[in-house]
Protein backbone atom coordinates (compact mmCIF):
# COMPACT_ATOMS: atom_id res chain seq x y z
CA UNK A 1 0.00 0.00 0.00
CA UNK A 2 0.93 3.15 -0.98
CA UNK A 3 1.99 6.23 1.51
CA UNK A 4 -1.57 8.25 -0.37
CA UNK A 5 -3.42 5.37 -0.54
CA UNK A 6 -2.72 4.61 3.48
CA UNK A 7 -3.53 8.48 4.08
CA UNK A 8 -6.97 8.22 1.86
CA UNK A 9 -7.56 5.02 4.11
CA UNK A 10 -6.89 7.04 7.35
CA UNK A 11 -8.79 10.09 6.01
CA UNK A 12 -11.86 7.68 5.62
CA UNK A 13 -11.77 6.43 8.76
CA UNK A 14 -11.78 9.80 10.38
CA UNK A 15 -14.05 11.37 8.13
CA UNK A 16 -16.98 8.17 8.66
CA UNK A 17 -15.81 6.08 11.64
CA UNK A 18 -17.00 3.36 9.81
CA UNK A 19 -16.62 -0.54 10.34
CA UNK A 20 -15.52 -0.95 6.54
CA UNK A 21 -13.07 1.54 7.38
CA UNK A 22 -11.29 0.82 10.25
CA UNK A 23 -11.30 -3.10 8.83
CA UNK A 24 -8.87 -1.82 6.12
CA UNK A 25 -6.31 -1.46 9.51
CA UNK A 26 -4.50 -4.43 11.26
CA UNK A 27 -6.62 -5.71 14.49
CA UNK A 28 -3.59 -4.38 16.61
CA UNK A 29 -4.07 -1.03 15.26
CA UNK A 30 -7.98 -0.59 16.56
CA UNK A 31 -7.59 0.92 19.29
CA UNK A 32 -5.35 3.51 18.12
CA UNK A 33 -7.46 4.61 15.20
CA UNK A 34 -10.09 5.28 18.25
CA UNK A 35 -7.96 7.59 19.73
CA UNK A 36 -7.28 9.39 16.55
CA UNK A 37 -11.40 9.38 15.81
CA UNK A 38 -12.08 11.03 19.32
CA UNK A 39 -8.92 13.64 18.87
CA UNK A 40 -10.41 14.50 15.12
CA UNK A 41 -13.71 15.18 16.52
CA UNK A 42 -13.07 16.84 19.39
CA UNK A 43 -11.19 19.47 17.93
CA UNK A 44 -13.59 20.41 15.64
CA UNK A 45 -16.32 20.22 18.04
CA UNK A 46 -14.22 22.53 20.31
CA UNK A 47 -13.42 25.03 17.13
CA UNK A 48 -16.99 25.50 16.73
CA UNK A 49 -17.91 26.15 20.55
CA UNK A 50 -15.15 28.55 20.68
CA UNK A 51 -15.99 30.49 17.36
CA UNK A 52 -20.14 30.68 18.12
CA UNK A 53 -20.60 31.51 21.75
CA UNK A 54 -23.98 32.81 21.16
CA UNK A 55 -25.03 30.49 18.69
CA UNK A 56 -24.32 27.78 21.67
CA UNK A 57 -26.27 30.32 24.19
CA UNK A 58 -29.05 30.66 22.07
CA UNK A 59 -29.40 26.78 20.61
CA UNK A 60 -29.04 25.13 24.05
CA UNK A 61 -25.66 23.08 24.62
CA UNK A 62 -27.17 19.82 23.38
CA UNK A 63 -28.91 21.14 20.28
CA UNK A 64 -25.11 23.07 19.42
CA UNK A 65 -24.01 20.04 19.89
CA UNK A 66 -25.94 17.70 17.90
CA UNK A 67 -25.87 20.31 15.40
CA UNK A 68 -22.34 20.88 15.00
CA UNK A 69 -21.58 16.83 15.20
CA UNK A 70 -24.18 17.08 11.56
CA UNK A 71 -21.54 19.83 10.57
CA UNK A 72 -19.01 17.61 11.27
CA UNK A 73 -19.89 14.62 9.78
CA UNK A 74 -21.49 16.19 6.65
CA UNK A 75 -18.56 18.77 5.74
CA UNK A 76 -14.93 17.35 6.42
CA UNK A 77 -12.68 19.93 6.61
CA UNK A 78 -10.32 20.81 3.73
CA UNK A 79 -8.09 23.51 4.83
CA UNK A 80 -4.77 24.22 7.03
CA UNK A 81 -6.84 26.73 8.88
CA UNK A 82 -10.01 26.00 11.58
CA UNK A 83 -11.19 29.56 11.27
CA UNK A 84 -11.60 28.02 7.60
CA UNK A 85 -13.88 25.47 8.88
CA UNK A 86 -15.66 27.36 11.26
CA UNK A 87 -16.69 29.62 8.32
CA UNK A 88 -18.93 26.48 6.81
CA UNK A 89 -20.92 26.10 9.86
CA UNK A 90 -23.87 28.85 9.48
CA UNK A 91 -24.14 27.40 6.10
CA UNK A 92 -24.45 23.83 7.82
CA UNK A 93 -27.47 25.50 10.35
CA UNK A 94 -28.92 26.97 7.68
CA UNK A 95 -29.74 23.90 5.86
CA UNK A 96 -30.59 22.16 9.15
CA UNK A 97 -32.57 24.98 10.23
CA UNK A 98 -34.76 25.61 7.87
CA UNK A 99 -37.79 27.01 9.95
CA UNK A 100 -35.20 28.92 12.33
CA UNK A 101 -33.82 31.08 10.24
CA UNK A 102 -32.17 33.25 13.05
CA UNK A 103 -30.01 30.60 14.09
CA UNK A 104 -27.76 30.64 10.62
CA UNK A 105 -27.91 34.13 10.40
CA UNK A 106 -26.64 34.40 14.62
CA UNK A 107 -24.13 32.74 13.27
CA UNK A 108 -22.93 34.22 10.49
CA UNK A 109 -22.97 37.40 12.47
CA UNK A 110 -20.59 36.09 15.13
CA UNK A 111 -18.60 34.32 11.96
CA UNK A 112 -18.04 38.00 10.70
CA UNK A 113 -17.29 39.61 13.63
CA UNK A 114 -14.30 36.72 14.27
CA UNK A 115 -13.04 37.52 10.57
CA UNK A 116 -13.02 41.67 11.63
CA UNK A 117 -10.98 41.02 14.53
CA UNK A 118 -8.20 39.64 13.24
CA UNK A 119 -8.65 40.68 9.38
CA UNK A 120 -6.08 43.17 7.52
CA UNK A 121 -5.26 46.22 9.71
CA UNK A 122 -5.24 49.86 8.66
CA UNK A 123 -4.73 53.41 9.64
CA UNK A 124 -8.60 55.07 9.62
CA UNK A 125 -9.36 58.57 9.36
CA UNK A 126 -9.62 60.35 12.63
CA UNK A 127 -11.78 63.70 13.13
CA UNK A 128 -8.64 65.01 12.78
CA UNK A 129 -7.73 64.40 9.40
CA UNK A 130 -10.95 65.12 7.85
CA UNK A 131 -9.06 68.58 7.05
CA UNK A 132 -6.37 66.74 5.54
CA UNK A 133 -8.74 65.63 2.06
CA UNK A 134 -9.67 67.40 -0.58
CA UNK A 135 -13.66 66.57 -0.15
CA UNK A 136 -14.60 67.62 -3.79
CA UNK A 137 -12.60 64.71 -5.56
CA UNK A 138 -11.94 62.22 -2.25
CA UNK A 139 -13.71 58.67 -2.74
CA UNK A 140 -14.98 56.71 0.41
CA UNK A 141 -12.66 53.94 1.20
CA UNK A 142 -13.24 52.03 3.70
CA UNK A 143 -10.79 50.11 6.21
CA UNK A 144 -10.98 46.40 4.95
CA UNK A 145 -12.49 44.55 8.01
CA UNK A 146 -15.58 46.81 6.80
CA UNK A 147 -18.46 44.48 5.40
CA UNK A 148 -21.81 44.19 4.85
CA UNK A 149 -24.47 41.60 5.90
CA UNK A 150 -28.44 41.13 5.10
CA UNK A 151 -30.41 39.93 7.49
CA UNK A 152 -33.99 39.01 7.31
CA UNK A 153 -33.99 37.80 11.10
CA UNK A 154 -33.74 40.34 14.46
CA UNK A 155 -30.52 37.96 14.68
CA UNK A 156 -28.36 41.07 15.77
CA UNK A 157 -30.75 41.74 18.46
CA UNK A 158 -30.77 38.53 19.74
CA UNK A 159 -26.45 38.66 19.86
CA UNK A 160 -26.66 42.25 21.87
CA UNK A 161 -29.13 40.74 24.20
CA UNK A 162 -27.09 37.25 24.51
CA UNK A 163 -23.69 39.30 24.82
CA UNK A 164 -24.37 41.67 27.33
CA UNK A 165 -26.60 39.19 29.97
CA UNK A 166 -29.57 40.90 29.03
CA UNK A 167 -32.97 39.51 28.64
CA UNK A 168 -33.06 38.07 24.73
CA UNK A 169 -36.03 38.53 22.70
CA UNK A 170 -38.09 36.18 20.68
CA UNK A 171 -36.50 35.32 17.18
CA UNK A 172 -38.79 37.16 14.56
CA UNK A 173 -38.49 37.82 10.78
CA UNK A 174 -38.54 41.31 10.35
CA UNK A 175 -40.74 42.91 7.22
CA UNK A 176 -37.85 44.22 5.26
CA UNK A 177 -34.44 42.45 5.69
CA UNK A 178 -31.86 44.52 7.55
CA UNK A 179 -28.29 45.82 6.23
CA UNK A 180 -25.67 45.39 9.15
CA UNK A 181 -22.13 47.11 8.88
CA UNK A 182 -19.09 44.63 10.42
CA UNK A 183 -15.57 46.09 11.40
CA UNK A 184 -12.77 46.41 13.65
CA UNK A 185 -12.62 49.80 15.14
CA UNK A 186 -9.85 50.10 18.05
CA UNK A 187 -9.17 46.60 18.06
CA UNK A 188 -12.64 45.58 18.67
CA UNK A 189 -14.95 43.80 16.41
CA UNK A 190 -18.37 46.30 15.84
CA UNK A 191 -21.68 46.08 13.89
CA UNK A 192 -24.87 48.41 13.44
CA UNK A 193 -27.58 48.68 11.73
CA UNK A 194 -27.49 51.06 8.24
CA UNK A 195 -30.11 53.52 8.51
CA UNK A 196 -32.85 53.18 5.27
CA UNK A 197 -31.07 56.00 3.61
CA UNK A 198 -27.46 55.11 4.21
CA UNK A 199 -28.95 51.03 2.91
CA UNK A 200 -30.33 52.79 0.00
CA UNK A 201 -27.19 54.18 -0.93
CA UNK A 202 -24.63 51.05 0.56
CA UNK A 203 -24.31 49.59 -2.74
CA UNK A 204 -22.67 52.57 -4.34
CA UNK A 205 -20.67 53.80 -0.56
CA UNK A 206 -19.62 50.66 -0.52
CA UNK A 207 -17.94 50.55 -3.72
CA UNK A 208 -16.15 53.37 -3.55
CA UNK A 209 -18.49 56.24 -4.20
CA UNK A 210 -16.87 59.96 -4.20
CA UNK A 211 -18.06 62.09 -1.32
CA UNK A 212 -19.43 65.07 -3.48
CA UNK A 213 -21.79 62.48 -4.87
CA UNK A 214 -22.82 61.07 -1.24
CA UNK A 215 -23.39 65.03 -0.88
CA UNK A 216 -25.58 65.41 -4.06
CA UNK A 217 -27.44 62.02 -3.40
CA UNK A 218 -28.59 63.74 0.20
CA UNK A 219 -29.25 66.47 -0.79
CA UNK A 220 -31.69 65.44 -3.60
CA UNK A 221 -33.30 63.24 -1.19
CA UNK A 222 -33.95 65.45 1.97
CA UNK A 223 -33.45 69.05 0.14
CA UNK A 224 -30.00 71.40 0.51
CA UNK A 225 -29.61 72.41 4.11
CA UNK A 226 -30.90 69.11 5.11
CA UNK A 227 -28.83 66.90 2.74
CA UNK A 228 -25.44 68.73 3.13
CA UNK A 229 -26.37 68.76 7.55
CA UNK A 230 -27.05 64.53 7.17
CA UNK A 231 -23.42 64.32 5.08
CA UNK A 232 -21.57 65.83 7.66
CA UNK A 233 -23.22 63.69 10.17
CA UNK A 234 -22.36 60.76 8.22
CA UNK A 235 -19.08 62.10 7.72
CA UNK A 236 -18.45 62.45 11.43
CA UNK A 237 -19.69 59.02 12.22
CA UNK A 238 -17.63 57.19 9.97
CA UNK A 239 -14.35 58.36 11.05
CA UNK A 240 -15.35 58.47 14.45
CA UNK A 241 -16.24 54.57 13.72
CA UNK A 242 -13.10 54.12 12.01
CA UNK A 243 -14.20 52.84 8.98
CA UNK A 244 -12.15 55.08 6.45
CA UNK A 245 -8.79 54.63 5.60
CA UNK A 246 -6.74 57.36 6.03
CA UNK A 247 -3.77 56.60 3.87
CA UNK A 248 -6.21 56.18 0.83
CA UNK A 249 -8.37 59.42 1.69
CA UNK A 250 -5.41 61.96 2.50
CA UNK B 1 22.14 25.64 5.91
CA UNK B 2 23.73 26.86 9.58
CA UNK B 3 21.86 25.56 12.61
CA UNK B 4 22.17 28.97 14.72
CA UNK B 5 22.55 27.57 18.62
CA UNK B 6 20.43 29.13 21.48
CA UNK B 7 20.79 28.01 25.11
CA UNK B 8 17.87 29.03 28.13
CA UNK B 9 14.48 28.56 29.28
CA UNK B 10 11.33 29.17 28.18
CA UNK B 11 7.40 28.70 27.73
CA UNK B 12 5.09 28.71 25.88
CA UNK B 13 3.04 31.80 25.46
CA UNK B 14 -0.82 31.19 26.10
CA UNK B 15 -3.49 33.89 26.70
CA UNK B 16 -4.06 33.64 30.16
CA UNK B 17 -0.30 35.10 30.34
CA UNK B 18 -0.38 37.71 27.78
CA UNK B 19 -0.82 40.51 30.13
CA UNK B 20 2.22 39.09 32.33
CA UNK B 21 4.36 39.18 29.25
CA UNK B 22 3.36 42.27 28.03
CA UNK B 23 3.46 44.22 31.82
CA UNK B 24 5.88 42.72 34.00
CA UNK B 25 9.61 41.39 33.69
CA UNK B 26 8.85 37.44 33.37
CA UNK B 27 12.12 35.28 33.96
CA UNK B 28 12.60 33.70 30.67
CA UNK B 29 14.96 33.78 27.56
CA UNK B 30 12.34 33.00 25.00
CA UNK B 31 8.71 32.35 24.40
CA UNK B 32 7.22 30.02 21.69
CA UNK B 33 3.82 30.79 20.14
CA UNK B 34 2.23 27.80 18.18
CA UNK B 35 2.32 29.52 14.56
CA UNK B 36 -1.21 29.55 12.98
CA UNK B 37 -2.34 31.14 16.26
CA UNK B 38 -0.68 34.41 14.26
CA UNK B 39 -0.92 33.28 10.41
CA UNK B 40 -3.94 36.18 10.20
CA UNK B 41 -4.51 39.32 8.27
CA UNK B 42 -3.76 41.26 11.21
CA UNK B 43 -5.90 42.42 14.93
CA UNK B 44 -5.13 41.94 18.23
CA UNK B 45 -3.43 38.91 18.11
CA UNK B 46 -0.83 39.82 15.66
CA UNK B 47 0.28 43.39 17.57
CA UNK B 48 0.87 41.02 20.56
CA UNK B 49 2.82 39.15 19.15
CA UNK B 50 4.81 42.10 17.26
CA UNK B 51 4.73 43.37 21.39
CA UNK B 52 6.13 40.24 22.86
CA UNK B 53 8.71 40.00 20.25
CA UNK B 54 10.02 43.05 20.85
CA UNK B 55 10.70 41.71 24.48
CA UNK B 56 11.53 38.42 24.21
CA UNK B 57 12.97 36.17 21.03
CA UNK B 58 10.36 33.86 19.71
CA UNK B 59 10.49 30.74 18.30
CA UNK B 60 7.42 30.02 16.27
CA UNK B 61 5.91 26.23 16.65
CA UNK B 62 3.80 24.96 14.08
CA UNK B 63 1.17 21.68 13.83
CA UNK B 64 -0.12 22.64 10.40
CA UNK B 65 2.56 21.92 7.79
CA UNK B 66 1.95 18.05 7.48
CA UNK B 67 5.25 17.39 6.46
CA UNK B 68 4.46 13.83 5.76
CA UNK B 69 1.50 14.42 3.09
CA UNK B 70 1.75 12.42 0.18
CA UNK B 71 0.40 15.15 -1.49
CA UNK B 72 2.63 17.92 -0.83
CA UNK B 73 2.70 21.11 1.18
CA UNK B 74 0.02 23.66 1.32
CA UNK B 75 1.47 26.50 -0.80
CA UNK B 76 -1.16 29.23 0.60
CA UNK B 77 -0.15 27.77 4.44
CA UNK B 78 3.49 28.32 3.61
CA UNK B 79 3.70 31.65 2.13
CA UNK B 80 1.28 32.74 5.01
CA UNK B 81 4.21 30.93 7.40
CA UNK B 82 6.94 32.51 5.33
CA UNK B 83 5.57 36.41 5.60
CA UNK B 84 4.78 35.23 9.53
CA UNK B 85 8.81 34.47 9.69
CA UNK B 86 9.68 37.94 7.88
CA UNK B 87 7.85 39.87 10.38
CA UNK B 88 9.11 38.18 13.54
CA UNK B 89 12.30 36.83 12.74
CA UNK B 90 11.58 34.11 15.11
CA UNK B 91 14.73 31.89 16.99
CA UNK B 92 13.26 28.60 15.75
CA UNK B 93 10.51 27.41 13.19
CA UNK B 94 9.35 24.22 14.40
CA UNK B 95 6.84 21.24 13.70
CA UNK B 96 6.09 17.70 13.86
CA UNK B 97 6.77 14.56 12.09
CA UNK B 98 3.19 13.68 10.94
CA UNK B 99 0.82 14.47 8.91
CA UNK B 100 -2.27 15.84 8.61
CA UNK B 101 -3.70 16.71 5.08
CA UNK B 102 -4.89 14.60 2.02
CA UNK B 103 -7.07 16.28 -0.82
CA UNK B 104 -10.09 17.90 0.23
CA UNK B 105 -9.11 16.89 3.57
CA UNK B 106 -7.53 18.08 6.57
CA UNK B 107 -7.55 16.11 10.00
CA UNK B 108 -6.14 18.77 12.43
CA UNK B 109 -4.14 16.56 14.11
CA UNK B 110 -0.98 15.18 13.72
CA UNK B 111 -1.60 11.80 12.50
CA UNK B 112 1.52 9.21 12.72
CA UNK B 113 3.33 7.60 9.54
CA UNK B 114 4.65 4.36 8.58
CA UNK B 115 8.51 4.53 8.45
CA UNK B 116 9.03 3.18 5.22
CA UNK B 117 11.47 4.24 2.59
CA UNK B 118 8.61 5.77 0.39
CA UNK B 119 7.61 7.67 3.44
CA UNK B 120 11.13 9.06 4.45
CA UNK B 121 11.49 10.18 0.76
CA UNK B 122 8.28 11.77 0.70
CA UNK B 123 9.04 13.81 4.36
CA UNK B 124 12.69 14.63 3.31
CA UNK B 125 11.48 16.38 0.13
CA UNK B 126 8.48 18.50 1.74
CA UNK B 127 10.95 19.41 4.11
CA UNK B 128 13.56 20.60 1.99
CA UNK B 129 10.66 21.82 -0.02
CA UNK B 130 9.23 24.18 3.02
CA UNK B 131 13.32 25.10 4.59
CA UNK B 132 13.42 26.11 1.29
CA UNK B 133 10.39 28.64 0.71
CA UNK B 134 11.21 29.43 4.49
CA UNK B 135 14.57 30.55 3.56
CA UNK B 136 16.18 28.55 6.75
CA UNK B 137 16.52 25.30 8.40
CA UNK B 138 13.87 23.89 10.48
CA UNK B 139 13.39 21.92 13.75
CA UNK B 140 11.26 18.58 13.27
CA UNK B 141 9.35 17.16 16.54
CA UNK B 142 9.53 13.47 17.03
CA UNK B 143 5.54 13.03 17.63
CA UNK B 144 3.40 11.02 19.99
CA UNK B 145 1.44 8.23 18.38
CA UNK B 146 -1.22 5.75 19.58
CA UNK B 147 -0.79 2.86 16.72
CA UNK B 148 2.30 1.85 14.90
CA UNK B 149 2.14 0.60 11.23
CA UNK B 150 3.07 -2.85 10.15
CA UNK B 151 4.99 -1.78 7.51
CA UNK B 152 6.87 0.31 8.54
CA UNK B 153 10.81 -0.83 7.54
CA UNK B 154 12.77 1.18 10.50
CA UNK B 155 12.10 2.76 14.13
CA UNK B 156 10.88 6.50 14.56
CA UNK B 157 14.32 7.24 15.63
CA UNK B 158 16.73 5.46 12.93
CA UNK B 159 13.68 7.69 10.41
CA UNK B 160 14.54 10.87 12.57
CA UNK B 161 18.24 10.43 12.24
CA UNK B 162 17.88 9.58 8.57
CA UNK B 163 15.84 12.93 7.98
CA UNK B 164 18.28 15.27 9.66
CA UNK B 165 20.95 13.72 7.33
CA UNK B 166 19.10 14.20 4.21
CA UNK B 167 17.48 17.58 4.92
CA UNK B 168 19.76 19.07 7.46
CA UNK B 169 16.93 20.09 9.76
CA UNK B 170 17.79 20.42 13.18
CA UNK B 171 15.74 18.56 15.95
CA UNK B 172 12.81 19.87 18.59
CA UNK B 173 13.12 16.82 21.08
CA UNK B 174 10.06 16.53 23.09
CA UNK B 175 10.66 14.21 26.19
CA UNK B 176 6.96 13.28 26.85
CA UNK B 177 6.28 12.30 23.56
CA UNK B 178 8.84 9.60 23.66
CA UNK B 179 7.81 8.53 26.80
CA UNK B 180 4.48 8.35 26.19
CA UNK B 181 4.69 6.52 22.58
CA UNK B 182 7.49 4.65 24.64
CA UNK B 183 5.02 3.13 26.95
CA UNK B 184 2.23 3.03 23.90
CA UNK B 185 4.17 0.45 21.77
CA UNK B 186 6.63 -0.81 24.50
CA UNK B 187 10.14 0.50 23.47
CA UNK B 188 12.95 1.00 25.67
CA UNK B 189 12.77 5.40 25.82
CA UNK B 190 17.08 5.48 26.47
CA UNK B 191 17.44 2.99 22.97
CA UNK B 192 15.25 5.74 21.60
CA UNK B 193 17.42 8.77 22.90
CA UNK B 194 20.67 6.70 21.55
CA UNK B 195 19.70 6.05 18.51
CA UNK B 196 18.49 9.97 17.58
CA UNK B 197 21.64 12.42 16.17
CA UNK B 198 21.97 14.54 19.48
CA UNK B 199 23.55 17.26 18.36
CA UNK B 200 20.94 17.95 15.97
CA UNK B 201 18.76 18.71 19.14
CA UNK B 202 17.92 22.66 19.34
CA UNK B 203 15.30 22.64 21.24
CA UNK B 204 13.27 20.64 23.96
CA UNK B 205 10.15 20.48 25.21
CA UNK B 206 9.11 19.22 28.78
CA UNK B 207 5.50 18.98 29.05
CA UNK B 208 3.02 16.38 30.87
CA UNK B 209 0.24 13.68 29.55
CA UNK B 210 -2.86 11.97 30.42
CA UNK B 211 -3.93 8.31 31.09
CA UNK B 212 -6.69 6.62 28.94
CA UNK B 213 -8.31 3.06 28.64
CA UNK B 214 -5.74 1.95 26.68
CA UNK B 215 -2.73 4.61 26.12
CA UNK B 216 -0.90 7.18 27.61
CA UNK B 217 -2.10 10.54 25.65
CA UNK B 218 -0.07 13.55 25.19
CA UNK B 219 -2.25 16.39 26.32
CA UNK B 220 -0.30 18.76 27.39
CA UNK B 221 -2.62 19.54 30.41
CA UNK B 222 -0.72 18.17 33.39
CA UNK B 223 2.42 19.12 34.99
CA UNK B 224 5.26 17.27 34.07
CA UNK B 225 5.48 14.09 35.21
CA UNK B 226 8.78 12.29 37.17
CA UNK B 227 9.32 10.21 33.88
CA UNK B 228 9.70 12.73 32.02
CA UNK B 229 11.93 14.69 33.98
CA UNK B 230 14.24 11.81 34.58
CA UNK B 231 14.49 11.79 30.53
CA UNK B 232 15.47 15.21 30.49
CA UNK B 233 18.37 14.76 33.30
CA UNK B 234 19.39 11.69 31.10
CA UNK B 235 19.88 13.45 27.66
CA UNK B 236 20.51 17.40 29.17
CA UNK B 237 24.14 16.58 29.71
CA UNK B 238 24.51 15.23 26.53
CA UNK B 239 23.16 18.23 24.65
CA UNK B 240 25.56 21.17 23.34
CA UNK B 241 23.30 24.43 23.80
CA UNK B 242 19.90 23.65 23.53
CA UNK B 243 16.00 26.07 24.76
CA UNK B 244 14.59 24.38 27.05
CA UNK B 245 10.49 25.29 27.54
CA UNK B 246 7.56 23.74 29.31
CA UNK B 247 4.86 23.32 27.16
CA UNK B 248 1.34 23.69 28.43
CA UNK B 249 -1.85 23.88 26.17
CA UNK B 250 -4.36 22.79 28.49
CA UNK B 251 -5.53 23.55 31.69
CA UNK B 252 -3.37 26.27 31.96
CA UNK B 253 -2.16 27.25 35.41
CA UNK B 254 -0.80 30.70 36.86
CA UNK B 255 2.08 31.40 35.57
CA UNK B 256 4.40 30.94 38.39
CA UNK B 257 3.18 27.66 38.14
CA UNK B 258 5.15 27.30 34.89
CA UNK B 259 7.64 29.25 36.10
CA UNK B 260 8.28 26.69 39.07
CA UNK B 261 8.47 24.09 36.64
CA UNK B 262 11.28 25.91 34.73
CA UNK B 263 13.48 26.46 37.65
CA UNK B 264 13.31 22.42 38.25
CA UNK B 265 14.28 22.38 34.39
CA UNK B 266 17.33 24.78 34.87
CA UNK B 267 18.30 22.90 38.40
CA UNK B 268 18.54 20.05 36.57
CA UNK B 269 20.49 21.01 33.32
CA UNK B 270 23.17 22.85 36.23
CA UNK B 271 23.67 19.46 37.69
CA UNK B 272 23.24 17.44 34.38
CA UNK B 273 26.20 20.05 32.98
CA UNK B 274 28.10 19.83 36.16
CA UNK B 275 27.91 16.15 36.40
Amino acid sequence: MTLAMLQAEFGDWLMTGSDRAAARFTPAAQAGLLVYQNNYRAALMACLHESFPQTVQWLGHEDFQASAAHCIDDCPPDSWSLDHYAAQFPHSLAAQWPDDPEVAELAMLEMALADAFVGPDADALDGTALGLVDWDSARLTWVPTARLLTLRTNAQAIWSALASGRTVPPAQCIPHAATVLVWRHAETACFRTLDPLEEALAPRLFAGMKFADVCRALVRAKGEADGIRTAGLWLAQWAGDGLLRRDAMT
Amino acid sequence: MPHPRFSGFGLGLRKPHYADFLETAVPVDFVEVISENFMIPGGRPRRILNQVRARYPVALHGVSLSVGSAHGLDADYLGRLRRLVDEIEPLFVSDHLSWSRAPRFNAHDLLPLPYTTEALDIVCANLAHAQERLGRPMLLENPSSYLAFAQSDMTEWEFLEQVCARTGCGLLLDLNNIHVSAINHGFDPLAYLAGLPLDRVRQIHLAGHSRGETFLIDTHDQPVPPSVWTLFAEVIARLGPVAVMIERDDNIPPLAELLDELDQARALARHGVAA
